[in-house]
C-alpha cells in the first residue's frame, strides 16, 4: 500500500482583491504532486494574480492558500524576464545560481545556455536582448535550481517556432519528476502534458 | 549566519557592479552635493557663523542622500525585478541589508569629495564632524532604504520618498550639527548611535511586510 502525497497546492475559498477591485474570488481546486494544471482564461480574468498568490508574491486577502513546496524548490516566470539588464546573461543566472545555492553552478548555467541557444550570447548584456532571447534567459533562471514546482505564465510569450518547440521538448522532459501550474492562451499546446485545468471566466 | 551574510554580499555586489556599468546614482550624487556647496557658499554672508555652514553641511548630506535612495530601487521597480529577489530562499531582510550597504558606500564616496569641497569653501572641520557625519550615514541609509522600497511599489513615489523621509532625518540634523559645534560631541554622537541602532532595527525586521503585497 503506497501512502497517498499531500497536494502541492491547496486553494479553499480563495480570494484576492487590489483596494476595491476583487480579482480571485472563492476559488477551490488542488493540484496533485507531479500533476499540470492548466490556468486559461481572457486578460484581466486573475491568472497571473493566481500564479503569484502560489509562489509566494503575493498574500491572499480571504480564504486558505497552502503550498507545501518549500520556496526553494519554486521555479517561476513571469510577464517580465526577472533579468537584470545591465548585467550579462552569464551574471544575471550566477546571481540567482548563488542565491539557490544550485550545486555545480557553473556547469549548470553553461548547460541552461547551450540549451536555451544563448550559450554564444552568454557574455553580452540582458538589456541588449531580443524579446525572444530574454524570455529564453527567464525560463533558464526559472529552471537554474532544478525547481520540483514550476509557476510559468504564458511561458511562449515572445519565443520565436524554434524556442517554442525548445520549450515544448522542455516541459515534457520536465513533467514526470516536477509539479506544474501554467498559465497560458494557448491550451492547445500544452493539453498533452496537462492533467488539470482551471478556467477562468 | 554565514549564509546570510552570504546571500548580502552576492546581492550588495550586484548594486555595485550596477553602478559600475550604469554609472547614474553616484554622478548624480557628487553634482548635486558639489552643486550645493558652491550655492551655499555664494548665498551664505561671508560673516555668517561656523554654525550656519556646518547646518547647511548637514542639509547638503541630507539632500544627497535623498537623491541616492531616489534611485536606490529603480532596477528592482521598473521590471518588477524586486519579484526574482523575493523568490530567492534568502532572508527578505538581507535584500534590505545588502541595499543600504550599497547606497551607504555612494553616499561615503560623495562624502570623501563633499567634506573636503566644505572645507575649502567654509571651513575645516573637525574629527567630531567626520564621526558624526559617518554615524548619520548609518541611520539616514537605514531608514532611507526601508522608504525607498516604500516609495517603490507606489504611483507617486517622487513625492512619497521625500515626504516620509525628510521628517525622519530631522534627528540625524540635529544630532550631526549638535556633534559638529559643540565642544564635547558625546552626547550628540551617542544620541546618533541610538538613532541608527533604533532605525536599523525596525527596518530589518518590517522590510519583509514592507514588499510583500
Amino acid at each position: 500500500m503506497t501512502a497517498v502525497e499531500p497536494p502541492v497546492i491547496r486553494a479553499r475559498g480563495l480570494g484576492k482583491r487590489y483596494g476595491d477591485k476583487r480579482v480571485l474570488a472563492a476559488l477551490d481546486f488542488e493540484i496533485e504532486s507531479k500533476g499540470f494544471m492548466l490556468v486559461t482564461g481572457p486578460n484581466g480574468s486573475g491568472k497571473t494574480t493566481l500564479l503569484r498568490l502560489c509562489a509566494g508574491l503575493a498574500i491572499p486577502t480571504s480564504g486558505e492558500l497552502e503550498v507545501t513546496a518549500p520556496r526553494e524548490t519554486i521555479g517561476f516566470a513571469g510577464h517580465e524576464p526577472l533579468v537584470y539588464r545591465e548585467l550579462t546573461a552569464i551574471e544575471n543566472l550566477d546571481l540567482y545560481g548563488r542565491l539557490y545555492r544550485v550545486p555545480e553552478r557553473r556547469e549548470r548555467i553553461g548547460m541552461l545556455l547551450e540549451r536555451f541557444g544563448l550559450w554564444e550570447a552568454r557574455n553580452e548584456r540582458a538589456g541588449s536582448f531580443s524579446r525572444g532571447m530574454q524570455q529564453r534567459l527567464s525560463l533558464c533562471r526559472a529552471l537554474l535550481h532544478e525547481p520540483a514546482l514550476l509557476v510559468l505564465d504564458e511561458p511562449y510569450s515572445g519565443l520565436d517556432d524554434a524556442g517554442a518547440e525548445l520549450l515544448d521538448r522542455e516541459l515534457a522532459e520536465l513533467r514526470p519528476g516536477a509539479t506544474f501550474l501554467v498559465a497560458t492562451h494557448d491550451p492547445a499546446r500544452l493539453m498533452p502534458l496537462a492533467s488539470s485545468r482551471l478556467g477562468f471566466a | 549566519m554565514r549564509r546570510y551574510a552570504a546571500d548580502v554580499a552576492v546581492l550588495a555586489r550586484k548594486d555595485l557592479m550596477l553602478e559600475l556599468r550604469a554609472r547614474d546614482t553616484l554622478p548624480a550624487m557628487l553634482l548635486f552635493v558639489i552643486s550645493a556647496l558652491v550655492v551655499f557658499h555664494f548665498a551664505l554672508p561671508s560673516h555668517s557663523s561656523d554654525l550656519a555652514a556646518k547646518g547647511l553641511l548637514w542639509v547638503a548630506i541630507v539632500f544627497t542622500a535623498l537623491v541616492g535612495l531616489t534611485r536606490a530601487f529603480v532596477a528592482e521597480r521598473e521590471q518588477r525585478l524586486i519579484d526574482g529577489l523575493l523568490l530567492a530562499p534568502c532572508d527578505r531582510s538581507a535584500i534590505w541589508l545588502a541595499k543600504a550597504i550599497s547606497v551607504l558606500a555612494f553616499l561615503g564616496a560623495a562624502e570623501v569629495v563633499a567634506l573636503p569641497a566644505y572645507a575649502a569653501f567654509f571651513s575645516g572641520i573637525g574629527w567630531s564632524t567626520v564621526a558624526a557625519v559617518a554615524l548619520a550615514d548609518i541611520g539616514i541609509v537605514a531608514v532611507g532604504t526601508l522608504l525607498a522600497a516604500v516609495a517603490a511599489v507606489s504611483r507617486t513615489r517622487e513625492l512619497i520618498l521625500p515626504l516620509l523621509f525628510l521628517p525622519l532625518a530631522i534627528p540625524v540634523v540635529i544630532g550631526g550639527v549638535g556633534a559638529s559645534v559643540v565642544g564635547s560631541p558625546g552626547r550628540y554622537l551617542g544620541f546618533l548611535c541610538l538613532y541608527d541602532a533604533v532605525f536599523a532595527i525596525i527596518s530589518w525586521a518590517s522590510f519583509e511586510y514592507v514588499v510583500t503585497e
